[in-house]
């Protein structure tokens, strides 16, 4: 099949070179140095500390929000008008606003922002007060943005799956809607709830354009060392330790991926 | 979820009857549904707003459409935005030459291979894009001069080809749940039956049927080129986003006002497309997981 032979030549030939990359010397000797260089380096360690933790904050804050807003539009019909605006905006902020959300919170959070200057104007210095768009907080306000629409759109399936008649079997058995939402509603819904977490994590993980354009290459997350790494020529064998990174990169987002996996075939038992 | 709780209205509960409180539920929005909506509203659209104001505001603090008129007039934006648009073009077209008959061949003949096309393609999204430039720098590096010469020495050629690659999650979606919502053995066999070719069955007979599932995946493609930064920034190529970048460092006007050209042009995109999917078959929201 042509396709097999495609996604070989233009997938299978930058995976196969990152990873033969990150496993030979210069002299194409087998080893594990380069990985073993990258997790002794104090700044690649740090670089995934922050990676990690920015990943995590942004994947809760965007888990909690995003599942409430969720249920707050699933009373509206698949089919509205309202609905269809909502999830068209969902995807968009979702799949393709990287770089155009770096410069709307510039615009709109940035020194010489337009919200920055209200503030100013009611006498409050965001600036003066520690507050910075290119901060760590900063970059992960806007992570937020894609990561709440992220999780509107992979809970609501799942948020329309609860049966009305379940809530009305247990009303007329005498639940309290707390009892509903704690002994069935929540149950229900874990599996989703926490897959779709997780999906937001490797999302935040493995994101790039958004500090690209907000910070640059000097920020301390581990595509920016990639980048560095590969392009920066700072020293000798940094292109093999990028490449290390990489596959780091990668086994973090294998293993949140199975996690994944093993929850949604959970669920999926729990629920047929 | 816990939230849920916060819809009572102290005031009024207590001395209302069951059923009269249950009914007026359905007329009125219950307080946890207004908080999350008013915030939304701040959170999603204020920055928005300020980034229309900001792009509104010309070098000298004066309201005019400057940033705007730049995307045309500056020269490196409106050669970059070509450039761009070449990519996302030839992408968005050979991405269906791609993947249409693929995904058609895997339900008709090689039902199995479903799992396999499935995994493939969530391979995108596994490999972060940082991650693919790095094969592609190391690729560039080792590879033979002349293939270095035919693909990596121009952007269209060096990144059409890995665009169509991070698209696949999308596209293969988006035609796969198409030609699942029609009866494609009945179609093809009518069709071969009445000795059309397979060409000839796929392009007359499939495609006019799969349209929404084309024009989706098309859509999808061109979105992410036009959007896609971090794999043209580490090769070097100048495309729209890396000149955004590049001329956001100087004056970020301009970039904003690409910026919100961008989402409202992919959001217009995705509504037209879901009016189109949702006419057909059920919800179209887009999802790749």
């Amino acid at each position: 099949m042509p396709f097999s032979l495609y996604v070989l030549i233009f997938l299978g030939v930058p995976l196969y070179m990152v990873i033969h990359g990150a496993l030979t010397t210069d002299a194409g000797h087998l080893t594990w140095a380069n990985f073993h260089d990258t997790l002794a380096s104090g700044t690649y360690r740090a670089a995934f500390k922050t990676s990690i933790l920015l990943s995590l904050w942004t994947a809760l804050l965007g888990a909690v929000f995003g599942t409430w807003l969720a249920a707050a539009i699933v009373v509206a019909p698949a089919e509205s008008t309202l609905r269809r605006l909502i999830t068209s905006a969902a995807s968009v902020f979702a799949y393709f606003a990287g770089l155009p959300l770096a410069f709307t919170f510039i615009a709109a959070l940035g020194r010489f922002g337009v919200v920055t200057d209200l503030f100013n104007d009611i006498g409050f210095h965001l600036y003066a007060h520690g507050f910075s768009i290119t901060s760590m907080f900063g970059v992960g306000l806007v992570y937020v943005y894609f990561q709440v629409p992220l999780m509107v759109i992979l809970v609501l399936p799942a948020l329309e799956g609860l049966q009305p008649q379940w809530r009305q079997a247990a009303e007329s058995l005498g639940a309290t809607r707390w009892a509903y939402m704690r002994h069935i509603a929540i149950p229900v819904l874990t599996p989703a709830l926490l897959g779709s977490t997780l999906l937001l994590f490797g999302n935040a993980f493995a994101a790039y354009a958004t500090a690209l354009a907000l910070v640059g290459s000097t920020i301390n997350l581990v595509p920016a060392q990639i980048d560095s790494a590969i392009n920066g020529n700072v020293q000798v064998n940094a292109d093999r330790l990028g490449l290390a990174l990489g596959v780091e990169m990668i086994v973090v987002i294998v293993v949140v991926m199975i996690v994944y996996w093993i929850v949604q075939h959970r669920a999926r038992r729990w629920l047929a | 979820m816990s939230t849920q709780v916060a819809d009572v209205n102290p005031a009024a509960v207590p001395s209302v009857p069951e059923h009269h409180k249950r009914h007026r539920e359905h007329h009125r929005m219950p307080a946890w549904r207004w908080i999350i909506f008013v915030a939304a509203l701040i959170y999603f659209v204020g920055p928005l707003a300020a980034a229309v104001k900001y792009s509104l505001i010309d070098q000298h603090g004066h309201y005019s459409f400057h940033n705007y008129a730049q995307i045309v007039s500056n020269g490196a934006v409106r050669s970059s935005l070509y450039t761009s648009l070449e990519i996302a073009i030839i992408a968005a077209a050979f991405v269906i030459v791609l993947m249409l008959p693929t995904v058609v061949l895997v339900r008709l003949r090689l039902p199995r291979f479903t799992a396999v096309l499935e995994g493939v393609t969530i391979l995108p999204i596994v490999i972060p894009p940082v991650v693919i430039a790095a094969g592609m720098e190391e690729m560039q590096g080792h590879a033979p001069a002349w293939v270095v010469n035919a693909l990596f020495n121009h952007p269209l050629t060096g990144l059409t080809p890995f665009y169509v690659i991070l698209a696949l999650p999308f596209t293969y979606r988006a035609l796969d749940n198409s030609v699942r919502a029609i009866d494609l053995r009945t179609l093809t066999d009518a069709s071969r039956s009445l000795g059309a070719s397979w060409l000839r069955t796929l392009l007359r007979v499939i495609l006019p049927n799969v349209l929404t599932g084309v024009f989706g995946a098309m859509f999808l493609t061109i979105a992410l080129c036009l959007g896609e930064v971090v794999i043209a920034t580490l090769m070097l190529y100048t495309t729209l986003p890396v000149e955004m970048i590049l001329i956001g460092q100087k004056s970020a006007g301009i970039s904003v006002a690409i910026s919100l050209l961008a989402l409202v042009f992919t959001f217009v995109l995705l509504f037209v497309l879901s009016t189109l999917a949702g006419r057909r078959h059920g919800s179209a929201t887009v999802r790749v997981i």
